[in-house]
């Protein structure tokens, strides 16, 4: 007889996940899924409303990434009032944003690693779940956990600062920003009292990579090998192919380097990105349109951005890029938990840019909005920390939403997320006659890498599938209904 | 950056003597704000902080986000006594006022902290030893993209006229439960 293993809910990720195993009579794993039981209609909601409402309306989502949806939306309203994909905003707006996001990608990298990732790679994913946790940290390494909420407080108050509030922040607006950054919030970031201040938060940064690279040396087998498996990648780039998160074009490159998305314009995402439907979650699968499916879907994430990126342009973080990519060869890494070193290189790459920015006098410019010829279309693409973010917008002439796609970072990972799970139930399940807490840990660790927030990855009230189970006492399926 | 009344107070005169000598307060109120009731937490802060505003309580602090996170433990650190404020729609009471205990085995299991686990972090990471409370607020519905509710409204005025006394006497007998 057939067994089915369930795993909910998976734990130290924002909202709900499900994930089951199904063993055949041999006691092989037959078939895996990572489901999602949480949906929001968000899309539905923002139609009608006003489109310079949108960026703040948005945050509506997710309250871990709002600063994400913010820009992300922020970007697609700036098409909408003509201000361009970004080039067009003045030094001032453009500046402020890519600070605020800075900011953005530094607290949750900072806070994805020390928090969520470094108990797994401290205490092992078979330790008991109770020591496996941020308070579990401070025993083990005092100094790491201290930093961590250092930088945790600093990336929230670089936010704080140019989005105006922390709640429903409304800094950026369609053509610009709202506000600029004055000198006392400048020094009080750039040159505050140790250790808050950017100099400090770059050194914190440094630490945290060489914490990362001591124990990979320990651990090369595991980083290496587990849940490893070949994919495409697929990020925003600069032109020149910097690494940018803010603003650039669509790029993809297939597991040995071959580029298989030619720099695409943000504004074209559409004719070559799709979304799949599966009647067994509500999350979509996007694929590249030209490859299908099969062979078109695609890992986001800072694994994908250093896997696309042909350099990183602020110089200690090229220094490190340069040592991720010699493990590799130069071709693209596919090894899941390299994830957490990428990450730990862009936390890097944010702090050094903080520190950059905040000596640029054009943040405290007085030129915030620029406007042109309106147009009814307006897409908005950014990097999240978790992965790209799409933002389709369609406004009537009379200037309210009637259509809106979200693609967040963690439905484009969902087909990976899927395939780490099947990778490591099929590496540690097979054959098992008992799933132990660690085997199920090994499961969870593989979804984290990806730092999935699944709580704003679904689409629903309308459009998706609603699937209806109606289960005997002994859990068996007696009816089932799909629409 | 927390809202503290000291740098807000109607006055620019000093805070008598009196007034530097009371227990530090932290009011923080979490939750989402565009998802209705879910913001209740947060509402609460808002209405608290116009109250103290009109008065000039220098020893009360306030602030509010989406989640806990591990940052607030420096804050809590910070004060005598910290209320955390949070939606709840598990409840039947209008609301409900309790102390907290650290919760040292806390299972991190989201991007949010929990603020047992905020107050353990506190004490793991500063040695600090603040009196903790929460208030459940009851919500009724949670949809995003509309306002709070009517009777989620009232619960948070009734919570408020609840506390206010606590937090211009935090001394002698805690209403620990409504």
């Amino acid at each position: 007889m057939s067994r089915k293993i369930v795993i909910e809910p998976v734990t130290r990720v924002e909202g709900h996940g499900k994930v089951t195993i199904r063993l055949n009579d041999e006691g092989e794993v037959e078939q895996t899924r990572l489901h999602i039981v949480e949906f929001r209609g968000f899309e539905r909601f923002v139609q009608g409303r006003p489109y310079w409402e949108a960026p703040v309306l948005v945050q509506r989502l997710c309250g871990i990434c709002p600063v994400s949806h913010h820009l992300a939306a922020a970007k697609a309203m700036d098409v909408i009032v003509g201000a361009g994909t970004g080039d067009g905003l003045t030094p001032a707006a453009e500046k402020m944003r890519r600070l605020m996001h800075y900011g953005q990608i530094f607290q949750s990298h900072s806070l994805h690693f020390f928090h969520l990732a470094s108990p797994d790679l401290l205490f092992g994913y078979d330790s008991p779940p109770e020591t496996r946790n941020v308070i579990g940290i401070i025993a083990a390494n005092r100094e790491l956990a201290t930093q961590a909420v250092l930088m945790r407080k600093y990336g929230q108050e670089i936010i704080a600062a140019t989005a105006g509030k922390k709640i429903h922040g409304t800094g950026a607006v369609p053509g610009g920003i709202n506000k600029n950054l004055s000198i006392g919030e400048r020094d009080a970031l750039l040159k505050g009292p140790h250790p808050m201040n950017a100099d400090a938060m770059v050194a914190f940064a440094q630490g945290a990579l060489d914490f990362f690279k001591d124990y990979y040396a320990k651990h090369k087998v595991f980083i290496d090998t587990f849940s490893s498996f070949p994919s495409n990648h697929l990020s925003l780039v600069r032109p020149d192919g910097a690494l940018d998160f803010y603003d650039g074009v669509l790029r993809a490159v297939d597991a040995d380097g071959r580029t298989i998305l030619h720099d695409v314009e943000c504004q074209e995402y559409l004719a070559h990105i799709r979304e799949e439907v599966r009647s067994w979650t509500y999350m979509k699968f996007p694929y590249l349109r030209h490859l299908g499916p099969e062979k078109g879907w695609y890992r986001v994430g800072p694994l994908a951005r250093l896997n696309t990126a042909e350099f990183i342009p602020s110089p200690l973080a090229q220094a490190e890029f340069e040592g991720f990519r010699k493990v590799t060869g130069g071709k693209p890494n596919n090894m899941c938990l390299h994830t957490h070193w990428a990450r730990l290189i862009e936390t890097l790459h944010a702090a050094e840019m903080i520190r950059t920015l905040l000596n640029d006098a054009d943040l405290q410019g007085n030129d915030l909005i620029v406007t042109g010829k309106r147009e009814t279309e307006g897409i908005g693409i950014i990097e999240a920390p978790r992965g790209t973010l799409f933002h389709h917008y369609r406004v009537s002439p009379e200037d309210q939403i009637v259509m809106a796609n979200l693609i967040v970072s963690t439905t484009n990972n969902n087909e990976p997320m899927n395939r780490a799970v099947n990778h490591v139930a099929k590496a540690l399940m097979t054959k098992a006659r008992e799933i132990t807490e660690g085997m199920m840990n090994a499961v969870e660790v593989a979804i984290r890498a990806y730092d999935p927030c699944l709580s704003c990855a679904t689409h629903a009230y309308g459009s998706m599938a609603l699937k209806v189970s109606l289960l005997d006492a002994a859990d068996n399926v007696i009816a089932q209904r799909i629409r | 950056m927390p809202q503290t009344m000291s740098s807000r107070s109607v006055s620019d005169r000093s805070p008598p003597e009196a007034d530097l000598a009371r227990p530090r307060i932290l009011v923080y109120g979490y939750g989402n704000p565009g998802r209705q009731d879910d913001g209740a937490g947060v509402a609460f802060v808002e209405e608290l902080t116009a109250w103290a505003r009109s008065g000039g309580r220098p020893w009360l602090t306030f602030d509010s986000n989406y989640q806990l996170n591990a940052e607030d433990a420096l804050a809590a650190a910070a004060h005598d006594i910290v209320v955390f404020a949070d939606a709840s729609g598990d409840q039947d009471e209008d609301f409900l006022f309790r102390d907290l205990h650290p919760s040292a085995a806390v299972s991190f299991s989201t991007h949010a902290m929990s603020p047992e686990s905020v107050i353990a972090l506190s004490r793991e990471l500063y040695g600090a030893r603040p009196a903790a409370y929460l208030l459940t607020l009851r919500g009724y519905e949670w949809e995003p993209n509309a306002a709070m509710t009517a009777e989620a409204r009232k619960n948070v005025s009734a919570a408020v006229k609840f506390i206010t006394p606590f937090l211009d006497c935090p001394v002698g007998d805690v209403p620990v439960t409504r």
